[in-house]
């Protein structure tokens, strides 16, 4: 405990400090609150009223405390309005995956009640790593996120009509994302045995001379243990089996907050330390970019299911939102951070969306995700079928929707550093990308098949869909107003 | 503003058509035809207004202004040239879709009349970060008319047809940021403003590679060889209204692009790069008129034939005199009538013996003499008959080539020789020659009907009157060449929103 005191030196925690945390606060209660009601009663309607509260609680006063930079940086959480406006974005999204789940679960033969404490559990974890400006508290926020996601992935198990592969998937993760702890761990040792600090800002003091190669080392096995968390190439091979196999929901949280949070701290640590500055670690980044804008791509080709082409697709757009990264190290300029957080906003309203129609057409006792299962739905759920194809179109980054001014902010980052190399990669991957996309779209405008089996309606579900969308439609067409508050809120 | 009202209605007129096909399937293509007939009014009475600094209407409006980015629009002459095209054509397209297209009729509409959107979008956008945006708009309708009206292999063509003008267009896009950026640098704010744009100056490097990104996305869209290879799948299986806008409309795109974008943005570039330019033209005239020869199905040589027209229109555009450029906005005018004429003959013919195999044609005269009248017509103007608008084009972009770069427009010129070699093969294959047999006697093979002959007589009067009295087509266009030559465009209407 001595050891990291150093940190804190001159510090006294005052009630006002209190204020920033509040949405962290309200997140823990919440998540209290729902395991003693669960305790009590089990009622699934309350549990979700609850649930739904606590965030809807969370993301109002993040929102409130979003353009207040007085409330500055403490040493452990600095929530600042950058965490702020992505605690709004994970408080969101963590609703959008109740409702959602709330469709998928209907029907569900075992207790529903836990996968809520679960999902309240994982969204704190992921708040914690978007404040996280201590690799204490990096730690801390990962660990929550992570062990809640072992739950969430795991959960269908118990059931009988569960015949998917949810325990497969769980262990793949489990297992590797400790072995990516431990990496990060290790690197963290480093550091701390080099400079005395676990502070983020302790890596500016690694040392360049001599110790170069220690401090390489250090900051590699960091980057190594955060290329897991992001599935980048060649890190990725846990991401399709886990999204294929763990039940919709969990996927879609998997994919859009647990890459989101991650990515939060990743570009903190990037901006806030130069750490990208020590000599082979930028070289790295940009090959763990290049890699995993080609390699997602080419093997999101060979897939025939949604969950798997989703998957390689997630691993491509890390690959796209890393340029952004490497761009903000190469150029002072705030252009890098806007880019990272406009494309972050619209990669989760986008991937969420995605998974949502999944999960939509889904049910636990059975996930239809292959792409014939989608066959005709253009002419059976219109709605449905158009804000999909909205999502994919987004994904790949045509005009109208808020993948494309993400593409455009990306683009702009990469030509104000020069990376041409990479942008060269960025247009190559979205011509493969179209191929994958247009597929699935082309799929769903095939006169329908004869003996498909009946969608049932989800009304929350389907209007987190149709919100999605609408989001989706007026980032794309209208993002004045949003692209003024990113530029507020930039680190 | 009314350029804003001629988008506008388009889009919200697509949505109309859509819907109203829950009360009634005949009526999207009424609320097309009479929001298509709407525009063309509309933009009839933009020829009678009197342009200032040569502009026509101008509209301009802040829309992110983070980066300097405003919905402006803009028209002068030769964008309403453009526009009264792609009105007409898009009538025409009802027109041949009319009885045609029997499924999705709403959603039909809907796509054709975004796609024709997007296109005005293009025609009058003076915003380059807009511009892109209307650039793409137009490609996921287009997509939709294919995937899902077309024939046999149409998602193999339509997939091919927007990975294509993407990817192309993305390199666009970042030549677009690139240069937005130089502006930034020189001027110390986000510019995407064409007037802005114009003003900017790179080293010699880096122009050509912006020049480059853009050339290679109007190139691929023009299509211009080696980035032709879309076209023929997309064109054959499109379906006629899809194909008509494609080859009437959607090239022209390419076209005006190189026109309004790629040579005044980077004169310096666009001079050094003329020589490569001009010599791609006249590969695609020669090439793609000797694979035409070699097609079996009707409507992929039409489209060989497209590529190898639109060659003129590269020529002339890079030979950058007013001659030429004259000749190539005849050129894009007059092929556009042409080609949309040609494929709504072959639809019309596919649609009535549901074959393009021309092998298995021959001797239709006899049996269709109206239609093969017309396709007479349409395939002499296609070879460059005098009378007839093509040829003033051919004729005056190959004399302003002439004065640019002799030897390469020497060559391009038999492609006017080989243009009649084809026309007439057709002519004779399909419509002369022994009557192909009993096989089509129990098929639908029947004459043009009247609502058909009206479009095909609207196209011939067109055809005849670029033929007989083009001055009225290049007293409009002038100006706009003009200043485009002297580089006098740096002056807009209504001066520039800045935040």
């Amino acid at each position: 405990m001595n050891l990291v005191s150093m940190d804190f030196a001159g510090y006294t925690m005052g009630a006002s400090d209190l204020i920033p945390l509040l949405p962290l606060i309200v997140l823990t209660a919440a998540s209290v609150w729902v395991m003693m009601a669960i305790g009590v009663k089990r009622n699934y309607a309350f549990a979700l009223y609850s649930t739904v509260t606590g965030l809807l609680l969370a993301l109002l006063m993040a929102h409130g405390l979003m353009l207040r930079p007085e409330f500055a940086a403490m040493p452990l959480l600095g929530m600042d309005s950058y965490a702020q406006f992505f605690t709004v974005l994970i408080c969101a999204a963590a609703i959008g995956v109740c409702l959602l789940g709330h469709n998928y679960w209907s029907e569900f033969d075992d207790q529903r009640e836990e996968f809520l404490l679960l999902l309240l559990l994982a969204t704190l974890g992921a708040v914690v790593l978007a404040g996280a400006n201590h690799f204490a508290s990096l730690l801390l926020g990962l660990e929550i996120l992570g062990m809640s996601l072992y739950g969430m992935l795991a959960y269908p198990v118990q059931s009988r009509q569960h015949k998917g592969h949810a325990l497969e998937a769980t262990i793949k993760y489990l297992i590797l994302s400790a072995v990516s702890t431990a990496m990060i761990l290790f690197g963290v040792a480093l550091v701390f045995a080099e400079t005395g600090s676990l502070a983020f800002s302790g890596l500016e003091n690694l040392p360049a001379g001599p110790g170069i190669a220690f401090s390489t080392l250090a900051l590699l096995l960091i980057s190594a243990g955060i290329a897991f968390k992001l599935s980048l190439f060649p890190f990725h091979i846990w991401t399709p089996d886990v999204y294929e196999g763990a039940p919709a929901p969990a996927s879609a949280f998997l994919a859009t907050i647990g890459k989101l949070a991650v990515f939060i701290v990743l570009l903190r640590i990037v901006v806030e330390t130069r750490a990208l500055g020590m000599a082979p670690v930028v070289i790295v980044f940009s090959l763990l970019a290049l890699l995993s804008i080609i390699a997602g791509n080419l093997l999101a080709l060979l897939q025939d299911n949604l969950k798997r082409i989703l998957a390689y697709s997630s691993i491509a757009h890390m690959g796209y939102l890393l340029i952004a990264i490497i761009a903000s190290f190469y150029s002072d300029g705030p252009i890098g951070i806007e880019a990272v957080s406009f494309y972050l906003l619209a990669y989760v309203v986008m991937t969420l969306g995605a998974f949502g129609v999944v999960a939509l057409v889904s049910s636990h006792a059975g996930e239809r995700d292959g792409i014939a299962d989608y066959q005709g739905l253009f002419w059976r759920r219109p709605w449905l079928a158009a804000s999909f194809t909205g999502m994919l179109l987004s994904l790949a980054g045509i005009p109208l929707t808020a993948g494309f001014i993400g593409k455009f902010y990306l683009i702009l980052a990469g030509v104000e550093s020069g990376l041409w190399l990479l942008l060269g990669a960025l247009v190559a991957g979205s011509g493969i990308g179209l191929y994958y996309y247009l597929r699935i779209v082309y799929r769903m405008l095939l006169p329908e098949p004869e003996n498909a089996p009946a969608l049932e309606q989800g009304s929350a579900g389907f209007a987190v869909v149709l919100a999605l969308f609408v989001l989706l439609i007026v980032f794309g067409v209208y993002p004045a107003s949003l692209m003024h508050l990113i530029e507020a809120i930039a680190l | 503003m009314i350029l804003t009202l001629l988008i506008a209605l388009l889009f919200l007129g697509g949505l109309l058509a859509w819907f109203s096909e829950r009360i009634n399937p005949a009526w999207p293509r009424w609320v097309a035809l009479g929001v298509l007939a709407l525009e063309l009014l509309l933009m009839l009475g933009l020829l009678g207004a009197t342009p200032e600094n040569g502009w026509l209407a101008e509209y301009n409006r802040a829309w992110l202004p983070r980066f300097g980015i405003s919905l402006h629009f803009a028209a002068d002459g030769l964008s309403l040239l453009l526009l009264l095209l792609t009105a007409f054509l898009g009538i025409v397209a009802v027109g041949s879709a009319w009885n045609e297209i029997t499924g999705r009729v709403g959603f039909f509409y809907f796509n054709l009349l975004w796609t024709l959107a997007g296109v005005v979008g293009i025609f009058t956008a003076l915003d380059l970060f807009l511009f892109f945006f209307f650039w793409e708009v137009m490609l996921i309708p287009m997509y939709f008319i294919i995937a899902i009206w077309g024939h046999e292999n149409k998602f193999y063509a339509a997939k091919k047809f927007f990975i294509f003008t993407q990817v192309s267009g993305l390199l666009m896009l970042v030549a677009i940021a690139v240069l937005a950026w130089f502006h930034y640098l020189q001027l110390g704010f986000f510019s995407f403003d064409y007037f802005d744009l114009l003003n900017v100056r790179m080293n010699r490097g880096m122009e050509m590679w912006v020049m480059l990104g853009f050339f290679i996305g109007f190139a691929t869209k023009l299509p211009s060889a080696p980035f032709h290879n879309w076209l023929p799948d997309a064109h054959s299986q499109a379906p006629s209204a899809g194909s008509i806008i494609l080859a009437g409309v959607l090239l022209k795109t390419g076209a005006y692009g190189l026109i309004r974008f790629a040579v005044p943005l980077f004169p310096t570039a666009a001079a050094e790069f003329a020589p490569v330019a001009m010599t791609l033209a006249a590969i695609s005239i020669l090439y793609c008129a000797k694979v035409a020869f070699a097609q079996a199905d009707l409507k992929r040589l039409i489209a060989y034939t497209s590529v190898s027209h639109m060659g003129f229109v590269t020529l002339g555009v890079y030979a950058w005199n007013e001659l030429a450029l004259q000749g190539a906005v005849m050129t894009m005018l007059a092929h556009g009538l042409s080609s949309a004429a040609l494929f709504m003959l072959a639809g019309g013919l596919q649609h009535r013996i549901h074959t393009r195999n021309m092998f298995e044609m021959g001797g239709f005269w006899g049996r269709v003499p109206r239609m093969s009248a017309v396709a007479m017509f349409f395939s002499i103007a296609a070879l460059g008959m005098p009378g007839l608008g093509n040829f003033i084009g051919e004729f005056l972009s190959l004399l302003g080539a002439f004065q640019a770069n002799p030897l390469l427009t020497i060559v391009s010129a038999f492609g006017l020789i080989f243009a009649s070699v084809y026309s007439l093969w057709v002519m004779q294959k399909v419509f002369q020659g022994k009557y192909a047999g009993d096989a089509f006697d129990g098929s639908g093979l029947r004459d043009l009907d009247n609502r058909e002959m009206a479009f095909y007589a609207a196209m011939m009067l067109g055809l005849l009157w670029m033929g007989v009295y083009p001055q009225f087509f290049l007293d409009l266009s002038a100006p706009t060449l003009q200043a485009l030559l002297d580089g006098q465009l740096g002056q807009s209407l209504m001066g520039v929103a800045r935040p």
